[in-house]
């Protein structure tokens, strides 16, 4: 019988704050170390947290979105245990309380099906500081610039099914988040981080398998590789008679497999309670819609709309939604080429080709959406064809100029002049009788070459549908 | 000079120009300096720092500035933390720890023009009862050398009660400033949680710490008092509530006053000398007016109980920040990370904090977390609710604050249980989260008698009224050891 996978995903997503969740330190990523760390994220005697408002409201931002239970009065706990980079002895979090309670969120698959995914709880913590093992001979170096960086820890409840949907919850996530701006979400640089509960049951079987957390997983390519490395491992451990254990495991990108952390780990009693320093967090119905009425047209809600203002597929409609910076790229040229087909045909094909060639976001596009509307602009109108026009885009994403510039210096310019066009059919019809003979004699399929040696005549810039109008008028004898 | 003077006495002297501030803190400084060995009271003397700040105090009295406080010397409690003066908590894991920043109630207290002498010697991390944890050896009380000064804040009433300082400042988790204040013969209050910033005050068990004062009177308790309470954005759970004028309230006179008296605190186990000495106090209230009512505090006898299991959960973690890895006391040569933290804790820590931290780490594991911690946030309520019945009846509750007079050094310490129990009239307050004080009401062979007195949440001008008429009317507050015996 055939196995299923069984995941769920806590995804730790750093906000966006300014200064830190406790104190008044920098956020900002990539500084010298400890350059951002004051007295109370070196945990200095005496010192005390205050709470960073602008981190409850973005969490808050996140549960309206996914339509959760906010937490009317929610509470930090203390999570104690010891490590170097950990200044305190204990992480600040929320355990019995959080921010953000049960709601959920919607994926799409490839095949365009959807799927809601359950949203257990978010809650806000804060992260810890960095060992540095490798710089120092003998020794670890502590950078403490991270320590205290508010956290929004989300946990899905175990309903993803295979590593394809665990990536389109992360997908939708991202999305999310950017879209509420309440992230940059971005992994590289440790932004959204991802830890996988993994199991395997037989299709059919009502209970859960023994689980394993993979931590850390920094990529949405490597949540897909670790999650299937590790369910194969599951099956072939059951198959050849073993017994899966409850353990937190690493995923080794190189080697592509997942490898046990130290079971000590998993074993540590993390003693919580509340944390006495900080009051309970109460959030009221004004608050909350205070925050609803300043959230910003979510994915869902916009595909929609692309559908039904603009007349794209749903498919289309949820690729060009996605991300807030398409959708606001994509919009942006629709606005300013007045063609909402040819400008998603545009954004979703050949603008997504040079960035996915490039690596480069489309915040970073060499092409400017008011440079690409002005292109679109061009075929409608004629000037030139959709075949030149990806000359003039290439020249485009060379940094040539703009679609005009590139068209005058370039002579691109169609040929819509009737005489013009007449005479380069006169001459081609007068080099090439045999084949005037074919066509006349009923082989029509060389009507092809006809154009094919028109268009080549006139080097790509002779109209089209002109071409084909005149050249069957004239093969007709008239 | 008179250095057997208070804080108003003091500052009435400074402004006629008895003195300057400089000439008063060189007296202090020269009396610590001849007396302090034989009681050690201060662990860290800050000569320095304090002629420095006397000069500016002068300079700004010489430009007309005034102030109540304005020149006047005090000391701090060593959980202060003092920028540039080591802090030290009275631990071996802080003997090297000099802090870069002042506890909000140092820095007020600096910006009034207070002269700062050093830093008091008191019980290791505020833990104890008797001033006998601290890494810097015991106190001895000036009343009777062989006696504890009482804990934690022994080292502070000591400089108090031998006029080693005019005032000081001090920290009260379950009793640490009352029984000190009772067996020292001092004036000593803890004001309501949340009314004094504990910013920069070495947290013991955070939501139940609370900064106050030392004092000679009420009336010098109001002046400082004043000058600390209040809101302090950095304080989360500071209260955010106007401060009330405590000196104009001190004249208000106490008639029609109800005194609670909790038969609980009249009950075996108290000292039948110390409770004629209350029974006598009492009188004085009568005769001014107040009435005495019985009330029951009837779940006060499960406070102990509560109390060091809320105390010691807090504790375990609000220590754990003492690794060795960023300043503090490390282990020398330490073999790998767990040997770092285990020999840096286990060398740098005392008997006491180890306990705590072991019976807190114990209370709050797996398993145990709803049998200890829920239970005892449960009595936590039933202790508040007690109070508040209680007030329902009664402006004020008064009763000992101790059992006895100060005992013995050595003669508790090596029963914790015992000593614990030397806080059984003072730790529900704590409990309760409500201001409390106590004042000198006689003495027993010699050694003075404390009485406690309680109020509502933020009633700190009533209780600070009330003892400063008992004050007017009696004289027990004025006696010096060499005085009385």
């Amino acid at each position: 019988m055939a196995w299923e996978t069984v995941i769920g995903l806590e995804v730790h997503v750093q906000l966006s704050t300014k200064s830190k969740l406790f104190s008044g330190s920098s956020t900002r990523f990539g500084a010298e170390p400890n350059t951002q760390a004051n007295i109370y994220d070196l945990a200095l005697p005496g010192t005390l947290p205050v709470l960073n408002a602008e981190a409850v409201r973005m969490a808050v931002r996140f549960g309206l979105a996914i339509g959760a239970e906010i937490g009317k009065k929610s509470v930090f706990d203390r999570k104690n245990y010891f490590y170097p980079d950990l200044p305190k002895g204990y992480q600040t979090s929320q355990l019995s309380f959080p921010t953000v309670g049960k709601g959920s969120l919607t994926i799409t698959l490839d095949d365009g099906t959807t799927k809601t995914i359950g949203v257990t709880r978010a809650h806000i913590e804060e992260d810890a500081g960095k060992s540095l093992h490798e710089e120092f001979p003998d020794a670890t170096g502590i950078d403490l610039n991270r320590a205290g960086t508010p956290l929004l820890e989300i946990v899905s409840e175990p309903e993803i099914r295979s590593a394809k949907e665990a990536v389109a919850y992360l997908k939708k996530l991202h999305s999310l988040i950017t879209y509420l701006g309440i992230s940059d979400g971005d992994m590289s640089q440790g932004s959204m981080r991802c830890d996988a509960n993994v199991s395997v049951r037989k299709v059919g079987d009502p209970n859960f398998g023994t689980r394993t957390e993979i931590k850390n997983i920094n990529s949405f390519r490597f949540v897909e590789k670790a999650i299937l490395v590790e369910a194969q491992r599951q099956i072939d451990l059951i198959e050849d008679g073993g017994k899966v254990i409850q353990e937190t495991r690493l995923y080794d990108a190189d080697k592509n497999e997942t490898r046990s952390m130290r079971t000590k780990e998993v074993a540590n009693d993390y003693r919580y309670f509340p944390e006495p320093d900080l009051l309970p967090v109460i959030i009221d119905d004004a608050f909350i819609e205070e925050v609803r009425s300043t959230l910003p047209e979510l994915p869902d809600v916009k595909a929609q709309r692309f559908q039904s203002q603009y007349g794209l597929s749903a498919y289309d409609a949820n690729v060009l939604a996605a991300e807030r910076a398409t959708a606001d790229y994509f919009e942006e040229v629709v606005k300013g080429s007045g063609d909402a087909k040819l400008s998603a045909n545009w954004v979703m094909v050949d603008l997504q080709a040079v960035l996915n060639k490039n690596e480069l976001t489309i915040e970073q596009s060499p092409v400017s959406a008011a440079a690409l509307a002005g292109l679109i602009r061009r075929i409608k109108d004629n000037t030139i064809s959709s075949k030149i026009a990806k000359t003039v885009f290439e020249a485009m994403v060379a940094g040539e100029g703009d679609a005009d510039a590139i068209i005058e210096a370039k002579g691109l310019k169609q040929v819509t002049d009737v005489g013009a066009i007449e005479k380069i059919i006169d001459t081609v019809l007068a080099n090439n009788p045999a084949q005037v003979e074919q066509y006349r004699a009923g082989q029509e399929k060389v009507f092809t070459f006809f154009v094919g040696q028109v268009m080549k005549e006139s080097k790509g810039k002779a109209n089209p549908a002109q071409v084909n109008e005149i050249l069957k008028s004239k093969l007709a004898g008239n | 000079m008179n250095l057997k003077q208070g804080i108003a006495d003091i500052s009435r002297a400074l402004a006629k120009g008895e003195y300057s501030s400089v000439e008063l803190t060189r007296a202090y400084l020269a009396q610590i300096e001849a007396q302090n060995a034989a009681l050690n009271a201060y662990i860290t003397v800050a000569p320095e720092r304090a002629l420095a700040q006397a000069e500016a105090a002068d300079a700004r009295r010489a430009k007309g500035e005034t102030g109540p406080l304005l020149g006047v010397p005090l000391a701090h409690k060593d959980i202060f933390c003092t920028r540039g003066v080591r802090t030290s908590c009275a631990s071996r894991m802080l003997d090297n720890f000099i802090a870069p920043y002042d506890a909000t109630v140092v820095e007020k207290l600096d910006q009034a023009g207070m002269v700062t002498l050093g830093k008091t010697n008191m019980d290791e991390f505020a833990m104890g009862s008797s001033n006998e944890s601290s890494w810097y050896g015991p106190v001895r009380n000036p009343w009777n050398h062989e006696m504890v000064p009482g804990g934690s804040s022994g080292g502070s009433a000591a400089a108090v009660a031998a006029s080693l300082c005019p005032a000081a400042t001090a920290t009260d988790t379950g009793g640490s400033i009352r029984q000190p204040a009772a067996f020292c013969g001092l004036t000593g209050i803890k004001p309501t949680y949340g009314r004094i910033s504990r910013w920069g005050m070495i947290a013991y068990a955070s939501s139940l710490d609370q900064a106050g004062v030392l004092t000679r009177s009420a009336e010098d308790a109001a002046l400082l008092l004043q000058a600390m309470a209040g809101f302090d954005p950095k304080d989360s759970t500071s209260a955010d509530l106007p401060v009330p004028d405590y000196v104009a309230a001190l004249a208000q006179p106490l008639k029609g006053l109800r005194i609670g008296l909790p038969k609980e605190h009249f009950a075996t186990g108290l000292d039948a000398e110390v409770e004629q000495q209350i029974r006598a106090a009492l009188a004085v209230f009568e005769s001014l007016g107040a009435t005495l009512v019985e009330v029951s505090l009837p779940n006060s006898h499960l406070s102990i109980s509560a109390y060091y299991v809320i105390a010691p959960a807090e504790a375990s973690a609000n220590l754990s920040r003492y690794d060795g890895v960023r300043y503090g006391y490390r282990c020398d040569k330490p073999q790998d990370l767990e040997d770092l933290y285990k020999r840096s804790r286990s060398e740098g820590f005392g008997a006491e904090v180890k306990r705590r931290i072991m019976v807190g780490t114990y209370a709050l594991s797996a398993g145990y977390y709803d049998a200890y911690y829920i239970k005892a946030q449960k009595v936590r309520r039933l202790v508040k609710e007690d109070f508040t019945r209680a007030f329902e009846q009664v402006d004020v509750i008064m009763g000992p604050t101790t059992p006895s007079t100060a005992f013995p050094l050595g003669s508790k310490s090596k029963d914790p249980v015992t000593m614990y129990l030397e806080d059984i009239y003072t730790i529900a307050v704590n409990l309760a989260g409500l201001p409390g004080m106590s004042i000198p009401a006689g003495f027993v062979k010699g050694l003075p008698v404390g009485l406690q007195i309680v109020g509502r949440d933020f009633d700190e001008a009533r209780l600070l009224n009330v003892a400063h008429q008992f004050q007017l009317a009696t004289d027990w507050h004025t006696r010096t050891p060499g005085t009385q015996a």
